[in-house]
């Protein structure tokens, strides 16, 4: 590069999908097989969760479909009375226990997705007020994330799921009970990207670039959206993609506990709820495959979220 | 200086690689030059121009994935850059001092600043503890720290940036060694503080015979301090010699660009000369030599084919075409 | 020729204490750090005042005053008889502002890494609901780049280049005066000469007035019409550059000049200045130079010497003659 005037006129410049091709972050996931392999994974899983009612062979939650006298059938084995055949068997009511996987990851990643953009949306926002403003509203903001910090996570999750369901009314429980368990996840994970975000907020916000934007007269709004936050996103897609996972391990445990997803809405947590009543009966499929899934999906997130941060931490470079 | 004295450090043809997705990197290509005992050599340069990662490959510290490619190193007549790291870290402390740009970085701030003089006085002279502390203390007066008894004890964050280079300094001399690398020791300091460092780096190297490599990006302090200057650009020595020759009447097009560009308290308010454009990455140097693009003096010759080196052309300037004083051109 | 920027009885002064419970847990004091103390001068219209000092000296603490990032403590800033920190009329401060830009020392932190280089040039005229109308690709033309440059990020620019961009967002404005916070200080020497050409052509044509803000002597007497010199937040000399480098008068100022480094000083032996910045929390009483200072007297350290005018040069010292 030259600082000359008449120097040459720049070459055209490539398209920008060839130019994310050749950005150091794509390089680096080509060169990162486990990274290559968790996105494969969680993109697999995240494609049958979405088409899930073109792929699942039963509708598991359409009573006309089910036979209760397929109930327990084992996978790949025929059924002794009905003779159907079932991947990876049957539940207690005879519904496909692959059907209600997929549409259990569905229910799973959606609360996991919303849940974790509630996260973001809220932490984002009151941390670039807390790291821009400072003085009283840095504590009054930061004190509130201590104090929530000090209870565990699920706790306070929990806590607010409780109240939230003391103040429904019944008949809109299970309709409620999704929005609730996003915004209870949601909730107890803002701390985290909060925080994130007011320590790069500040040292943004020391930059002369944002000097040189309120001397032309920004707002501070206006410096907070259009100058700071373009500049902080690259540590909160990492605490996202680790929250994504983490979210979805949350709903599992309270599904599982039973105070999470309805049955009539089941996630990955409720199927393994369900399926551990059976376990001791020589009914196994029924946990199993949930867990596996679940396992694997909690898996492949945490790895693209370590692969993320480890790509986009220049010291490491 | 005689010429037959065996040199402190000797440097023949250093290269130093850096393996990159896009290709080989070479922050310092075919670099020579020696230092003498009780020497000071200056070596500046524009920043990317490999001036501090030839003093970090001579001591051993480079940081991977930047290595030495070839070429040799000498260091009192013994060969260094082919020693295991902890032979090294043992020359290192031992023969090479080191003082950096940030006093910080060299000391350890949850240690007083005796133990820290101490510990490595214990480890390289191999004396017992109260003659290592009664040296510390003694180093610490060398360099011009004010009731030394009372502040050996003291901790880094106790000092002024001043002192703290002082501290520095003395850490770096106290193991006697007979190399001083000296990396920027004064771009963060104060004026009047920067005229005391390089005041105290003179006077321990004429005392004490230590040979001093000060590398810097600032033409005032070399002219200042140093004996000779060698001149590097884009990984290259593109002018080695006695410092007021070098500056007062330079051979390479580079050096007599690099003065001329420097605003001179003699010449008042005219306007600066430039040198066009910037240097080069080192991704993509040009063809031939690397400063052709820039040159005022570049002939077809300059453009292709190998960069011309120091001692195929006159031992002084890495240049076909160098500046001849003695015909009165204008640089 | 009429001034400017008059700056009268400047200070500033910065909380440094501790948080409130660490003060009553130790039983500290509050900390106050005086930045720039009393300070009063005026620039002239096309002009080039320059500021020098060395770190702490409460330099670019008065640039952000003058540019109005910084309230001052106590004294007034006036623009063109428009006190910025008096005036009520928000349509007048706005007016006032937009004539003063600022350029920054570090040309890498100094432009948003996520904005064209386009909207960063126009964000002066689009912030204001302006339309721009390819003012980016002219300004590059005038600052020695190229208008296709105005599609690019600043991560594909050399650290010259990256000045040169903020220069042409600070023209963007059209600003009457650009206070310059050591502009030139992070470049390599061979660039600081096109930028400061650049800086030099750029006042001819627009009629600009510089406050020029350095610690390098060489380049301050480069650029200069008038010098004012700070010592621990005060003006302790002010004249104009010739005038200055030919006989400083202030002690301190003596002292910064023999120290600088000379580029034709080979193997000079001068006796190096003596201590160091005394801690701006606590000043030395009188003249806070007098700790150092080779002729103090009694009387420096008791009584805080006035501006006064010797020979055409104001300097703060009691023995200056």
């Amino acid at each position: 590069m030259s600082d000359l005037p008449q120097s040459t006129p720049a070459p055209r410049r490539p398209s920008a999908l060839r130019r994310a091709w050749d950005s150091d972050l794509a390089w680096s996931f080509r060169h990162a097989p486990l990274a290559v392999i968790s996105l494969c994974l969680v993109l697999l899983l995240v494609l049958s969760a979405v088409f899930a009612p073109l792929i699942a062979p039963h509708d598991p939650f359409n009573p006309a479909s089910l036979n209760l006298m397929n109930g327990f059938t084992p996978p790949m084995e025929p059924n002794a009375f009905t003779g159907d055949e079932f991947w990876l068997g049957t539940d207690d009511q005879g519904r496909d226990v692959f059907s209600t996987i997929l549409f259990g990851l569905r229910i799973s990643l959606f609360v996991g997705f919303a849940a974790v953009m509630f996260a973001m949306t809220l932490g984002i926002t009151l941390g670039l007020l807390a790291g821009y403003l400072g003085g009283w509203v840095d504590t009054v903001i930061m004190r509130i994330a201590d104090v929530q910090l000090t209870f565990p996570a699920i706790l306070v999750a929990m806590l607010i799921f409780g109240i939230a369901k003391g103040i429904t009314p019944v008949e809109y429980r299970d309709q409620m009970a999704i929005w609730v368990l996003i915004f209870a996840i949601g909730l107890s994970d803002w701390v985290q990207f909060a925080r994130v975000v007011r320590g790069a907020t500040m040292v943004e916000k020391s930059k002369e670039y944002v000097q040189a934007a309120r001397l032309i007269g920004r707002s501070g709004p206006a410096i907070m959206m259009r100058h700071i936050l373009p500049n902080v996103l690259s540590p909160v897609l990492v605490i996202a993609t680790i929250s994504l996972a983490l979210a979805i391990i949350a709903e599992a445990t309270l599904s599982f506990l039973g105070i999470g997803a309805p049955p009539t809405q089941p996630s990955l947590g409720t199927l393994i709820r369900i399926g551990q009543g059976y376990l001791f009966s020589g009914e196994w499929w029924i946990l199993l495959f949930p867990s596996v899934i679940l396992l694997a999906l909690a898996l492949g997130v945490n790895l693209l979220g370590d692969w993320l941060r480890d790509a986009l931490n220049p010291r490491l470079k | 200086m005689s010429e037959s004295m065996q040199p402190t450090l000797s440097i023949r043809k250093l290269v130093v690689e850096i393996p990159t997705r896009h290709g080989i990197l070479r922050p310092v290509d075919q670099v020579s030059y020696d230092i003498q005992p009780g020497e000071i050599l200056g070596v500046v340069g524009e920043s990317g121009a490999g001036k501090s990662m030839a003093g970090n490959a001579v001591i051993g510290l480079l940081s991977p994935p930047a290595h030495i490619a070839g070429g040799e190193v000498w260091l009192n007549g013994n060969r260094i850059d082919n020693l295991s790291r902890s032979q090294m870290r043992r020359k290192r402390g031992r023969e090479v001092g080191m003082v950096f740009q940030d006093p910080l970085t060299s000391l350890n701030p949850l240690l007083p600043i005796g133990d820290q003089l101490s510990e490595t006085i214990i480890e390289h002279l191999n004396v017992g503890k109260s003659e290592a502390r009664r040296r510390a203390i003694a180093a610490l007066e060398e360099v011009g720290i004010p009731a030394a008894a009372e502040r050996v004890d003291s901790y880094p964050h106790e000092f002024s940036g001043g002192m703290r280079q002082r501290v520095v300094i003395a850490l770096a001399l106290c193991a006697e060694p007979t190399l001083v690398i000296a990396d920027e020791p004064t771009t963060a300091l104060d004026v009047s503080v920067q005229a005391q460092i390089i005041a105290l780096l003179r006077r321990l190297c004429r005392e004490r015979g230590t040979a001093v490599m000060l590398v810097t990006h600032d033409m005032g302090v070399i002219a200042e301090a140093a004996d000779r200057v060698a001149v590097m650009y884009a990984g290259r020595l593109a002018e080695i010699g006695p410092v007021r020759e070098v500056l007062t009447a330079p051979r390479h097009p580079y050096t007599a660009g690099l003065m001329a560009s420097t605003p001179l308290a003699s010449q008042g308010k005219r306007r600066l000369n430039q040198i066009p454009g910037s240097m080069p990455r080192l991704g993509a140097l040009p063809e031939g030599c690397a400063f052709h693009p820039r040159c005022p003096r570049a002939a077809a010759r300059c453009a292709a084919g190998d960069s011309p080196h120091i001692d195929s052309c006159d031992g002084r300037a890495a240049c076909w075409f160098p500046i001849d004083a003695s015909a009165k051109e204008s640089a | 020729m009429t001034a400017l920027v008059r700056i009268s009885g400047l200070s500033r002064v910065f909380d440094v204490s501790k948080p409130l419970l660490n003060r009553l847990i130790e039983r500290l004091p509050k900390a106050m750090l005086t930045a720039v103390s009393d300070v009063s001068l005026e620039i002239e219209e096309r002009t080039v005042y320059a500021l020098v000092g060395e770190s702490g000296s409460g330099k670019s603490t008065i640039g952000k005053m003058v540019v109005g990032l910084l309230p001052p403590s106590e004294g007034a800033v006036e623009i063109d008889g428009i006190d910025l920190a008096s005036e009520t009329d928000a349509q007048k401060i706005d007016a006032a502002r937009s004539e003063i830009q600022m350029i920054f020392q570090d040309p890498f932190a100094s432009l948003n890494p996520r904005w064209r280089v386009r909207d960063i040039i126009n964000e002066p005229v689009t912030a204001r609901g302006g339309k721009a109308n390819g003012l980016a690709e002219r300004l590059l033309d005038q600052v020695g780049l190229n208008a296709a440059d105005a599609a690019k990020y600043p991560h594909e620019f050399s650290g010259g280049q990256r000045q040169r961009i903020c220069i042409a967002r600070a023209l963007a404005s059209q600003p009457r005066m650009i206070v310059c916070d050591e502009p030139t200080s992070a470049l390599d020497v061979s660039v600081q000469a096109q930028v400061l050409n650049l800086m030099s052509d750029l006042q001819e044509e627009f009629g600009l007035t510089y406050l020029f803000i350095s610690h390098d002597l060489t380049v301050v007497q480069h650029m200069a019409d008038r010098i004012g010199v700070l010592y621990l937040g005060r003006l302790v000399e002010e004249a104009a550059a010739d005038a200055l480098f030919e006989t400083p008068r202030h002690p301190y100022t003596q002292m910064l000049f023999a120290a600088a480094p000379k580029m034709d000083g080979f193997g000079r032996e001068v006796e190096p200045p003596k201590g160091e910045i005394p801690d701006p929390i606590s000043p030395p009483s009188g003249c806070a130079f007098h700790p150092r200072c080779p002729i103090a007297v009694d009387r420096c350290s008791r009584e805080r010497p006035e501006m006064r005018q010797v020979h055409g040069t104001r300097v703060a010292c009691h023995l200056a003659e």
